[in-house]
């Protein structure tokens, strides 16, 4: 095909009226940039690395969530400093579980599609409008996920309207469901779940939410053997993200390493940790 | 019938075109894009503050036009869809005003000369850069003509004489006070010699690309902050570099609710600023 005289103009997709959702877009126009429309091959499993344990826990004026540092394929540690715990926007993070580098496309859609929102409307989306529009991206990957790529987010968020944190869980189908006071998902959870049940308390001030966090993956890590502990020698430390009414910020390493010396001294002698 | 009665020399199509599409701009209200110190303003003369004039492309480019609303805000649109697009496929720092600047220099000329009837609009795309002499400040009109503009940029019904006052009184370094009150005494000269207006801050639309932030550098200046930057005798000659701390949309800086530098979650954030994002 020749280039016409138009060659060069913006195509008509870009100049259509109605859509604020950047996903609707490219699905229209680029649709092999959507992760969840590529054709996969029939049959054959094979391995891909694998992000492992999220946890989230609310606290008084808002919510922190904690990721591992870890990425296994099979039996080998794929990466050891990897970060599953991302900001999605100015008021929201999400962490990751499943098939890294799908979920890491996703997550990277998903920052898209919430800046993009902004910037056409002039306003932030709804916490809930939020939680939603990452449901249907992991709807729309259920063909993967059949095939095994499957991705497990976790959305912790401040809502605006309501002054408050609160955290979604996803299942491979798309289900969003809205967790109260804490959740965690991936290999490691079930562990992870035990301690945030014995250590989690209502309205606990910050520090202590992130205190409880770090000893919840502590857990994951000491029981199920894709989910990586702190690691002192090479001072890789799990990443920790507070979201308030001031936005999500994300725990510096000289803070953490306190807050992960003091888990490891209270472990000294005492395996099972705080409770 | 629908047989051509005469005979329209293409000269002439073109010129009743572009005088069509002038007369349309010329009719609204003007705007004045200008750099200063640290980064470009944007002064509209705008009583809406909805229906925006300017606005964020993506996180040093913003977009500034005159003309007929629909039509401009479609353009609108389509560039913050071709910045996202291209930054999500390649990488935030790959996504320029001069590319975005072609893209619409090629629609406008294809609408100019193909359509029934052309766009009625005047736009900027401007790009902040490290430091001033690295801004950029593109110019593109009704008929798809770029210009390179250095420094300043008026558009709209008394664009041509506020550049000509523009040519005399800009100064390259001049502080955001000092080029935002430049703006606005122009902007409320009556181009047919009638008595001087004094525009309010709430008649105008105003906003900054800030070359001192990280990542998003636009923001939109309102409140005691813009009535104090436009104050003379006020001490307040530049936009914090920081946003507020009243919980929500952080797009506009009202300067009334300060937060300390330390606490301003988008730069504490180093780690996470290179992770996946579009």
């Amino acid at each position: 095909m020749s280039l016409g005289h138009d060659a060069g103009r913006l195509p008509a997709a870009y100049l259509s009226a109605g859509s604020s959702s950047f996903t609707d877009f490219i699905g229209a126009h680029a649709p092999h940039l959507l992760p969840s429309r590529r054709p996969l091959p029939a049959g054959g499993a094979f391995e891909a690395p694998h992000g492992t344990t999220i946890v989230s826990a609310t606290f008084a004026g808002g919510v922190v969530m904690a990721g591992d540092r870890r990425a296994t394929m099979g039996n080998i540690i794929a990466n050891r400093d990897m970060e599953k715990v991302f900001a999605a926007d100015e008021y929201s993070a999400v962490g990751i579980a499943g098939t890294a580098g799908i979920a890491i496309e996703l997550v990277k859609l998903f920052q898209v599609e919430l800046e993009h929102y902004e910037k056409i409307e002039g306003a932030l989306l709804s916490l809930e409008g939020k939680a939603n529009r990452l449901a249907s991206m992991i709807r729309a990957n259920l063909g993967m996920a059949m095939q095994g790529l499957s991705v497990v987010p976790l959305f912790a968020g401040y809502d605006l309207d309501r002054s408050q944190g609160r955290i979604f869980s996803y299942d491979v189908t798309g289900g969003c469901y809205e967790e109260r006071d804490h959740h965690s998902v991936g290999s490691g959870s079930l562990f992870a779940r035990g301690a945030l049940k014995k250590l989690w308390r209502p309205s606990l001030p910050v520090e202590q939410a992130v205190s409880v966090a770090v000893e919840a993956i502590y857990d994951a890590a000491d029981d199920d053997s894709a989910t990586g502990g702190p690691d002192v020698g090479r001072r890789i430390w799990p990443s920790v993200a507070v979201v308030d009414d001031a936005g999500v910020r994300f725990l510096p390493d000289d803070e953490l390493r306190a807050v992960v010396e003091q888990v490891i001294d209270g472990r000294q002698g005492n395996p099972g940790g705080a409770r | 019938m629908t047989s051509m009665p005469f005979y329209v020399s293409p000269e002439q199509l073109m010129k009743d075109r572009a005088d069509f599409a002038r007369k349309g701009i010329a009719r609204g209200r003007s705007v004045v894009v200008l750099g200063y110190d640290r980064g470009i303003a944007f002064v509209a003369e705008n009583p809406s503050r909805a229906l925006h004039k300017v606005s964020e492309i993506y996180d040093r480019i913003a977009f500034a036009a005159v003309g007929k609303y629909n039509e401009f805000e479609n353009l609108r649109v389509a560039g913050v869809r071709y910045a996202d697009l291209r930054g999500y496929s390649y990488d935030r720092i790959d996504v320029t005003a001069r590319g975005l600047a072609n893209a619409y220099a090629q629609t406008l000329g294809a609408v100019f000369t193909q359509e029934s009837k052309p766009y009625e609009v005047e736009i900027v795309v401007a790009e902040v850069g490290a430091g001033p002499d690295d801004d950029q400040i593109y110019r593109l009109t009704y008929d798809g003509s770029v210009a390179d503009e250095h420094g300043f940029v008026a558009m709209g019904g008394a664009g041509e004489q506020i550049e000509s006052a523009l040519k005399e009184r800009w100064r390259p370094g001049m502080s955001l006070a000092d080029a935002l009150s430049l703006a606005v005494e122009l902007l409320g000269k009556d181009p047919a010699g009638g008595a001087n207006r004094s525009l309010t801050p709430t008649q105008l639309e105003v906003a900054v690309l800030d070359r001192e932030r990280p990542r998003r550098t636009f923001r939109r200046l309102g409140g005691t902050l813009l009535t104090a930057l436009l104050n003379s005798e006020d001490p307040t000659r530049d936009a914090p570099t920081v946003d507020e701390t009243a919980p929500g949309h952080h797009d506009t800086l009202t300067g009334e609710t300060p937060r300390d530098a330390a606490t301003n979650p988008q730069t504490q954030n180093p780690r996470t600023d290179e992770g996946p994002r579009g």
